[in-house]
């Protein structure tokens, strides 16, 4: 059996390698982009000096042919799905038994007059990175960002070590307060505003990008009327599922490539996984796509068993994810809404002085954790994913919430300040019992499994 | 164009001025002094027919009285000084045999006379503007080295946290060297201090012979039988060629420095004479080349100790560990040693541990301790009670790291002076295969030396076998005890990353390494499924451990050259890295299978 995964990001290379580990078939995988596969969001990395673009590859490439992974470089046109037959660009064609689209996403464009214009570009692809640097080895002397994303903090960043003046428009009233809850997103805002060089625009949204008569940037105007003089225009108003080749076929399309809970399509043998599926039922409290890099990661390891016939439904588990905002990490798990809904309660604590803080999420009702959200503390995975799924009482969490803290050693532990922060506000009486350590950790943890059967 | 280095004010291009003008004082003042010969300063010989037939030599050949201009020149005249004089005592030898019942080679001058004395000859014959003021020569290169070094870091302290190693790939003095390059300077490296050996053995070519060989095997082994030949890496340190060209100049200028250091001290007897004062103070006795090391060594580990500091300064674990390293080599290396001389007992560095010591059990160490009381005696137990209990106990609870980065002088330098080039060890599978081999291979030699040495020390019998005693030791301290740990170890820094010598060469952190990867508590943890495997950890691994291949599995890191650096977790950028001491029956939490990506009951089919 010949199975072809379009895409080597994160969703089409956990497929292929969980299907060489449990199986003999034919691998092939293709990518436009790049012969070899690399870390996506590790490229600010490489613009910013801290690592060669091939270090940003985490196989080295021996690696493929030793697992008998075919690679090749090319992008496909298009798909006769009906004779299972992939078109190349340039025209040649290849077979396949089963097909995997992992085709990931692409930079959003909001039809803004002057978009086309040399030194326009998201920050989503090796080719935009090279983009980037050559317009800053050319002519950039001030960039203006658009959009306040992850990616658009991450080009402001990038810039910002070049020493290259951003202006930084962001449509809402504070940074990310779509995702980010009031206290935290205030913190990064002013986080950001700290950075020397770095012009945030609040409520600030692009109207047209000016050229100069050769084709080139020299002005992004805000609505509103605002000109900012620029060599570059960088955007980050979001991603959207790379599927435009993919339209007028017969695979289903909604936002992304429709898929089932075994990440199938409408079409036989052909599944869609990472940034380009959507789930037609996703599991209650998600969304349908979820353009992460970890979804890319366990669609893979899933897809690989259904292609394998063993029908895996894809199950995510608890919600996680990480970020950094310039200095300021930022971890979250489980359920962590912006808005504090109905039936939840939550607790924020905040450090007087540093940019760290804490906010637990519980239902108001049983009283038992939905999440974590967390800033410039670093928090286990394990235990706060192990609470969520079993429940855990909110007093019985916050008791012993120092098996949670990941810091590294020597760091201070802010447990103690933030269990009497939660008693002022519950008005209990907890004492904090438990304190950061791997010791405890692994008590804890025996102690879970040998209660339930559900965690191995 | 934009800017591909780092912002640096007007103070700090002052700093960064003075200091090379320090390093450029340093250097030059290698020529500034003139040497003349009286009577006093010429060697004496053993007894009083030598140094009769040297003063006659050297009066003859109008070497007594004269003024050179260099160590050079001194060297060639004083050697046709020495063969006349040599010849002089040979004719008479030949003549009449040896007086006062002395030995034909007690009589005779040996060849080993000359080396011997070339060093106190020329030190002793210097004069110029070091001897007249070595205060101020030390001023004007240490302590202006000093000023600049700091007046470039202290500002760094205003940055705000977090990760700084911005345009690190952009500097040409940290962005290394491709592989072909790197293999380039390497191999030449390797074949002239193999060369050098033939002369350093006084030309008995078996041990150099033998140590080509085993490199030679080591690489068929890895390149044929293991097929490494197939797997070229592709994340060895290198962007394009040669272009880390100040990388190259100070890894030239490194290893020229321990050339002279270790095998041609003559040509640095200005920095002797200018450390002179300092070690007078400190122990009461005169200078030698280890005093002007040990002094330069000390002050690099204490500034760039500082320049640590303001790099991690958002991480407290750094903060302590560099705090640490600092204080075992001011205080243990340096200090205590001239404090013990000071007061008459054996000066010991009491940090050090054998095999890393390697000259703990020759002859003369046992000893000048065994001849030092109960102090010797002391010292002699804590020695032995440090590798036998301290690195198993230790490194049981906290991993090897408790020496490796928080204690050792190795480590002291690497993780400061070093720390600029962390970046460039190799991380691939064919440089941890050279690794496997070459440490555990120094290891088992340096207790085969050991044996050789003590079988000696205590049968009083050198020749084991064809192979004698003295001959493999004093070519495992050539060959490992300088060569290794000295040229290639610290010269490599700017070319193969700042722990080449720790991670391929140490004999100890061998030994430490196999404590902590099979009974110890240290592992590096990773925080469950949230590495997005970018890759910086591996990256500014200074042991070339490709963490991130765990990381992005779920899988706890135990290594045995892992040596608690903690700069992974410092630098990675979404909090996946932890170094812990846990319960080390859970070895489950390594294994490779572990994968946590997708919940556990669809893990359960695997
Ligand atoms: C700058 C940046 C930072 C990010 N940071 C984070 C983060 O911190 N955490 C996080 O969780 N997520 C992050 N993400 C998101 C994360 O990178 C993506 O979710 C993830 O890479 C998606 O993986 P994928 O395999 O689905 O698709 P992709 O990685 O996008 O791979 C798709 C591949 O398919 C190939 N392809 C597409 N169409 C064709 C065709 N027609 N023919 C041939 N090849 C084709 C492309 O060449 C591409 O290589 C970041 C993204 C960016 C851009
Ligand atoms: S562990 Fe951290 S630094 Fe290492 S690859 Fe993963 S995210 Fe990057």
């Amino acid at each position: 059996m010949h199975i072809v995964i379009i895409g080597n990001g994160i969703a089409g290379v956990t497929a292929a390698r969980h299907l060489r580990k449990q199986s003999q078939h034919e691998i092939t995988m293709i990518s436009g982009e790049s012969e070899f596969h690399y870390s996506r969001p590790a490229l600010m990395y490489s613009y910013m000096g801290h690592m060669r673009s091939e270090d940003l590859k985490p196989y080295e490439d021996w690696f493929w042919e030793k697992n008998r992974i075919n690679l090749k470089r090319a992008w496909v046109e298009t798909i006769r799905f009906n004779e299972k037959q992939l078109v190349f660009a340039d025209g040649s064609t290849m077979n396949y038994d089963k097909l995997v689209l992992a085709v990931g996403s692409t930079t959003s464009y909001y039809d803004w007059p002057g978009q086309d214009l040399d030194g326009v570009h998201g920050m989503v692809t090796l080719q935009d990175i090279e983009a980037m640097e050559r317009h800053s080895e050319e002519r950039l002397k001030r960039a203006v960002i658009v959009g306040g994303g992850l990616i658009g903090i991450e080009m402001a960043e990038c810039f910002h070590t070049r020493q290259i003046p951003v202006s930084f428009l962001v449509r809402e009233e504070s940074y990310w307060n779509r995702v980010l809850p009031p206290d935290e997103s205030t913190m990064v805002t002013k986080h950001i505003q700290r950075k020397h060089g770095i012009d945030l625009r609040l409520e600030t949204e692009l109207s047209e990008i000016w050229g100069d008569g050769d084709g080139k940037v020299k002005m992004a105007v805000a609505k509103g009327g605002e000109k900012f003089p620029c060599e570059f225009v960088g955007i980050s108003a979001g991603v959207k599922p790379n599927i435009e080749w993919l339209s007028f076929s017969e695979l289903e399309l909604g936002r992304g490539i429709k898929v089932n809970d075994h990440l199938e399509t409408n079409l036989k043998d052909v599944y869609a996984i990472g940034d380009c599926a959507e789930l037609i039922e996703p599991q209650p409290g998600r969304r349908p796509i979820e353009a992460i890099w970890y979804t890319g990661r366990m669609m893979g390891e899933t897809v690989a068993y259904n292609i394998l016939g063993k029908p895996t439904p894809y199950r995510p588990g608890i919600f996680f994810n990480s970020a950094k905002f310039f200095d300021l990490e930022y971890q979250v798990y489980g359920s962590t809404p912006n808005e504090l809904p109905e039936n939840q309660s939550w607790f924020y604590w905040q450090h007087p002085t540093e940019d760290k803080a804490i906010r637990l999420y519980w239902s108001k009702a049983s009283k038992a954790v939905l999440g974590f959200h967390l800033m410039g503390i670093r928090y286990r995975h394990e235990v706060c994913e192990a609470w969520i799924a079993n429940e855990t009482n909110i007093n019985e969490v916050v008791e012993h919430l120092g098996l949670a803290n990941f810091d590294p050693e020597f760091y201070e532990e802010h447990e103690e300040a933030i269990v009497s922060a939660f008693n002022a506000q519950e008005g209990t009486s907890i004492k904090l019992k438990s304190k950061r350590g791997l010791s405890g950790v692994q008590r804890f943890l025996k102690k879970l499994t040998s209660k339930s059967t559900a965690r191995v | 164009m934009s800017n591909k280095s780092v912002h640096k004010t007007g103070l700090q291009w002052l700093g960064l001025g003075l200091f090379c003008l320090a390093l450029l004082l340093f250097t030059a003042m290698l020529g500034l002094e003139s040497y003349t010969i009286t009577s006093d300063v010429l060697p004496e010989g053993s007894n009083k027919y030598q140094k009769a037939a040297i003063a006659k030599a050297a009066k003859d050949l109008d070497f007594t009285g004269q003024t050179f201009g260099s160590p050079f020149e001194v060297k060639s005249a004083y050697h046709e000084v020495f063969t006349k004089a040599q010849g002089a005592l040979e004719a008479t030898f030949e003549k009449s045999g040896a007086p006062d019942d002395l030995g034909e080679w007690d009589f005779k001058l040996g060849d080993g006379y000359f080396k011997d004395q070339l060093f106190p000859l020329i030190r002793s014959s210097s004069t110029g503007p070091i001897t007249a003021n070595p205060w101020l020569w030390f001023g004007l290169t240490f302590g202006l080295g000093i000023l600049g070094g700091l007046l470039y870091i202290l500002p760094k302290f205003s940055a705000d946290p977090g990760i700084k190693n911005d345009h690190i790939y952009h500097s040409p003095l940290t962005r290394g060297l491709t592989l072909t390059w790197r293999s380039v300077f390497l191999g030449f490296t390797i074949i002239g201090v193999l060369a050098y050996g033939v002369t350093y053995m006084s030309g008995q070519w078996v041990w150099p012979a033998v140590t080509a060989g085993v490199a030679i095997l080591i690489s068929v082994l890895i390149f044929i039988v293991q097929n490494s030949a197939k797997h070229t890496p592709q994340r060895s340190a290198s962007p394009d060629m040669a272009s880390g060209t100040l990388g190259i100049l100070g890894g030239t200028y490194l290893i020229v420095f321990y050339l002279l250091l270790y095998w041609s001290p003559y040509l640095i007897t200005p920095w002797v004479i200018m450390v002179n004062p300092l070690t007078e103070f400190l122990s009461g006795g005169s200078a030698s080349q280890w005093s002007v090391y040990g002094t330069l060594y000390t002050v690099i580990v204490l500034v760039m100790g500082v320049r640590m500091w303001s790099k991690y300064q958002h991480n407290k674990y750094q903060l302590v560990r560099t705090g640490s390293v600092m204080f075992f080599q001011t205080g243990f290396a340096f200090l205590i040693p001239d404090l013990m001389s000071r007061l008459g007992g054996p000066s010991v560095d009491l940090k050090l541990i054998w095999p890393l010591d390697y000259s703990f059990f020759f002859d003369w160490n046992l000893n000048s301790l065994l001849d030092s009381g109960t102090f010797g005696i002391f010292l002699l137990g804590w020695g032995v009670a440090l590798i036998v209990i301290g690195v198993p106990v230790l490194t049981y609870f906290y991993g090897k790291r408790w020496y490796c980065s928080w204690v050792c002088g190795c480590g002291g330098l690497a993780e400061t002076m070093g720390d600029p080039y962390r970046q460039l060890s190799d991380k691939s599978m064919r440089a941890w295969k050279y690794e496997r081999f070459i440490i555990h291979g120094v290891l088992v030699a340096a207790i085969v030396m050991t044996a050789a040495v003590l079988y000696h020390f205590f049968t009083g019998n050198a020749q084991i076998w064809i192979f004698n005693a003295y001959d493999i030791r004093k070519w495992y301290g050539f060959l490992i005890g300088a060569g290794f740990a000295g040229v290639v170890g610290t010269g490599f820094y700017p070319l193969m990353g700042n722990r080449t010598w720790c991670r391929f060469g140490c004999p100890l952190a061998a030994y430490l390494g196999l404590v902590q990867r099979y009974k110890s508590k240290f592992r590096i943890t990773t925080n469950g499924s949230q590495c997005i495997s970018c890759g910086n950890c591996s990256t500014y691994c200074e042991m070339g451990i490709d963490v991130r291949y765990y990381a992005q599995r779920g899988q706890d890191i135990v290594r045995s050259s892992c040596v608690g650096c903690g700069v992974c977790s410092a630098v990675c950028p979404r909090g996946v890295l932890r170094l812990e001491n846990g319960d080390d029956t859970d070895q489950f939490r390594a294994d490779e299978t572990r994968a946590i990506h997708i919940t556990a009951d669809s893990v359960g089919i695997l």
